[in-house]
């Protein structure tokens, strides 16, 4: 029993090492170091503020809560949102913070559970006190705390949740995406008015919200704008083989193929799809970015004359965006993506807004988010009655194993 | 004879006096602000997952049989409640326990359609079918428009909320000591005897002249309602539902809260199902280290606690009164009310 109870202290205290040496470690590759300290320090028996490694003037910060997933099937956004807020607050508090104080951004894990997200949205406002939130990242979680934070009044932005319903009937909530709707909706129009397609089918995953919101808009908007839908196919989550659909799709010969998923599938589509030697236009959204990425060169020539929409254009001359998505490989050894780009934004615009209400009493804050006319990476974001951000989406299509931005397009 | 039955009465009243006393505390706390939302919440969140935990225990620890599809009578019941909340023009206070014995109900109406044809099976065809069932029902309600398709439900009415931040706590604290006190008193109940000698030896059982299917049904719809409830409650505590996390994971979750607590064990499931829902909060300033740490300590309990944390130990409060009073044998204390065989 001894024998067991040392092995049992020894793989303990091995454990906490190795906890202990790779959070240094992220720290020291974070941005001056500071933002990744006071995550660190988020314990709950030592209150951040304590901090004495954060250079804060007089002791005196503004806390701003951020929720991510950072482990779990969709870590990837979490963390690519997450890094971007960082570079953010580092950015903010070196141009002098928020009210003449530092920044603190505490972010927590929420694994992409909404039961999680949930849970650590009440430690970030009751035990940590924060004054507004950034996040959350995907649409469930982000739903499943904005109804929380319409219960405390709390100013909210989400950089990436793109469910229709967060923001709807919660005047505190926020976001710096486009909605799921909106891009089905932007693709039927560009189909129609750009591509001059007749017919249309759709390949959609049935198991997911995004992609389901998407399908249902651009089927509506097509219907409604006499473009005719010939068939419209889903698959289930996680599925490989998508040759039944695309043999279905194949013999309506539609003159343009939307396929609102994420970028994993579309690889896989794109390829099944050239090998079954379907010519239809394909278009996308959002969710297509890093498709490139995980298409193996051997098969790039399966994405030809594909078209999706984008909240930014990495293409873009804008001096603020390039240096932006410098600093990030620089920071992070990694590509910043869309999610990186939003995240940096919304961070920017709860800053901007904070500033603007010359306090932190919550409805100063929401009314100046209301009001956000904001100059950041992916354009001029302002927000409609429904707390949505209204300005153009970008096309952007493959040519030559490259993205190459084709237009600014505004239905 | 009537002498047991004194002291039955007396042992329930004991226990009954220590739960409400529990309920007092806890809501005082809560109510008065004395622990904020973050832990008010967090303890709703114990009570529910000590039901499904209790629930679960029901057929895998006291039937002996293994069920892998508890998340799909918990969505079943998620779903039931949050509709039948959401389409009532009731005030929540009224449609939201009504909704909760539809959710049961509903659950339980599954319980038999799926146990009717697994349960007169032998062995482990019931984990089989029961891990059907989960994913199918899952991938129905991705499917169905009443359900909100992939999307799932929101905008379900919080019971708790900043003014009231108490207002789940009786519903969640109740309905968890009512599943511990029904599965108490149906392990220890002629019902509860034929299903503990079914686990045992069913040929044996069933040679004895107990109806097999029947008792085993019994359990299977029992354990079935209690996690419909829970569902219930679990919808209007998150005020989402989201099919996608009602998945075999969160079975298996359940599962190793029974496991880990011993099977047979209620006071085990109660004991893990608490520790395993405040581990990881309680371990988040280990921010991504939390999940490794959680997972060793199931590997360390299997490892050298096969039998889980409590094996078919139960506590029993009136066993230890009478243990310190020295009206009973210390070896009465423990084992009284689990009724496994060793």
């Amino acid at each position: 029993m001894k024998r067991m109870l040392a092995t049992l202290l020894a793989a303990a205290m091995l454990v906490s090492m190795s906890a202990c040496s790779s959070s240094s470690s992220t720290e020291s590759s974070a941005p001056g170091g500071e933002p990744a300290s006071s995550e660190d320090a988020a314990a709950p028996e030592e209150p951040p503020e304590e901090d004495d490694a954060a250079p804060t003037a007089d002791g005196e910060t503004i806390k701003i809560g951020g929720l991510a997933p950072l482990t779990g099937d969709v870590s990837q956004y979490g963390t690519a949102v997450d890094n971007a807020v960082k570079l953010a607050v580092a950015d903010i508090n070196a141009a002098g913070g928020v009210l003449g104080k530092q920044v603190e951004y505490i972010c927590y894990d929420e694994k992409g559970d909404a039961n999680e997200a949930v849970n650590a949205y009440n430690k970030l406002v009751n035990d940590d006190g924060v004054v507004a939130l950034v996040g959350d990242v995907t649409s469930k979680p982000t739903e499943a705390v904005a109804q929380r934070a319409l219960d405390d009044n709390l100013p909210m932005i989400t950089a990436s949740g793109t469910a229709e319903g967060i923001t709807q009937g919660r005047p505190n909530v926020f976001r710096a995406c486009f909605i799921d709707p909106f891009q089905g909706q932007l693709m039927a129009s560009y189909a129609i008015n750009k591509l001059g397609a007749k017919t249309a089918a759709i390949l959609f995953d049935n198991g997911d919200p995004y992609s389901t919101g998407i399908a249902d808009a651009f089927e509506a908007y097509a219907k409604e704008n006499g473009l005719e839908i010939v068939a419209k196919e889903g698959y289930q989550t996680g599925t490989p083989d998508f040759n039944s659909q695309l043999t279905t799709i194949k013999e309506k010969n539609p003159d343009v193929l939307m396929i609102p998923v994420y970028y994993q599938d579309v690889a896989l589509i794109a390829v099944q799809a050239k090998n079954l030697g379907l010519t239809s236009k394909m278009l996308g959204a959002d969710g297509w970015d890093g498709v490139l990425e995980k298409i193996d060169a051997s098969n790039v020539d399966a994405l030809k004359d594909v078209y999706f929409c984008s909240q930014y254009s990495a293409e873009s001359t804008d001096e603020n965006l390039q240096s932006f998505l410098a600093t990030y490989k620089e920071t992070y050894g990694l590509e910043a993506n869309m999610f990186a780009v939003l995240g940096y934004d919304a961070m920017q615009i709860m800053a901007a807004a904070i500033n603007k209400a010359g306090s932190t009493d919550p409805d100063a804050i929401i009314a100046a988010l209301g009001e956000t006319n904001y100059a950041g990476l992916t354009g001029t974001t302002t927000f409609d009655e429904s707390n949505n951000p209204v300005r153009e989406a970008i096309i952007t299509t493959v040519a030559d194993g490259a993205y190459k931005f084709v237009e600014n397009y505004k239905m | 004879m009537k002498n047991s039955h004194k002291k039955a009465a007396a042992s329930y009243a004991v226990n009954l006096v220590l739960v409400l006393l529990l309920f007092a505390a806890l809501y005082f706390l809560v109510s008065s602000g004395t622990v904020n939302r973050y832990y008010a919440d967090l303890i709703s969140l114990v009570c529910i997952n000590v039901t499904l935990a209790v629930s679960l225990n029901l057929v895998t620890g006291v039937l002996g049989q293994l069920v892998l599809g508890h998340a799909g009578f918990m969505l079943v019941g998620a779903y039931a409640c949050a509709l039948f909340t959401k389409s009532s023009a009731l005030p929540i206070s009224v449609s939201f326990p009504i909704g909760l014995v539809l959710a049961g109900l509903m659950s339980a109406v599954f319980g038999v359609v799926i146990g009717v044809p697994a349960l007169r099976l032998r062995g482990d065809y019931l984990a089989i079918i029961t891990l059907g069932f989960g994913e199918i029902i899952r991938v129905v309600a991705n499917n169905l428009k009443i359900t909100g398709g992939a999307m799932g439900l929101s905008g379900i009415q919080a019971i708790a909320n900043r003014k009231n931040p108490a207002g789940m706590l009786p519903y969640a604290f109740f309905i968890a000591a009512a599943a511990i006190f029904i599965s108490f008193a149906f392990a220890r109940s002629r019902h509860g005897r034929a299903v503990i000698a079914i686990r045992e030896d069913e040929i044996a059982a069933e040679a004895s002249g107990i109806n097999t299917t029947y008792y085993k049904l019994l359990a299977f719809v029992l354990a079935a309602f209690i996690a419909g409830v829970a569902g219930g409650l679990y919808a209007h505590h998150l005020g989402v539902i989201d099919p996608a996390k009602y998945d075999f994971n969160r079975s298996v979750e359940i599962l190793i809260m029974v496991v880990l607590g011993g099977m047979g064990s209620i006071t085990g499931s109660v004991i893990s199902a608490s520790v395993l829902t405040v581990l990881p909060e309680a371990l988040r300033s280990f921010s991504n280290y939390r999940m490794l740490a959680y997972s060793i300590v199931l590997i360390c309990v299997m490892l050298f606690r096969p039998t889980g944390l409590l094996g078919k130990y139960e506590f029993s409060l009136s066993g230890t009164v009478a243990r310190f009073t020295g009206k009973k044998k210390p070896a009465a204390a423990g084992g009284v009310k689990g009724g496994g065989a060793q």
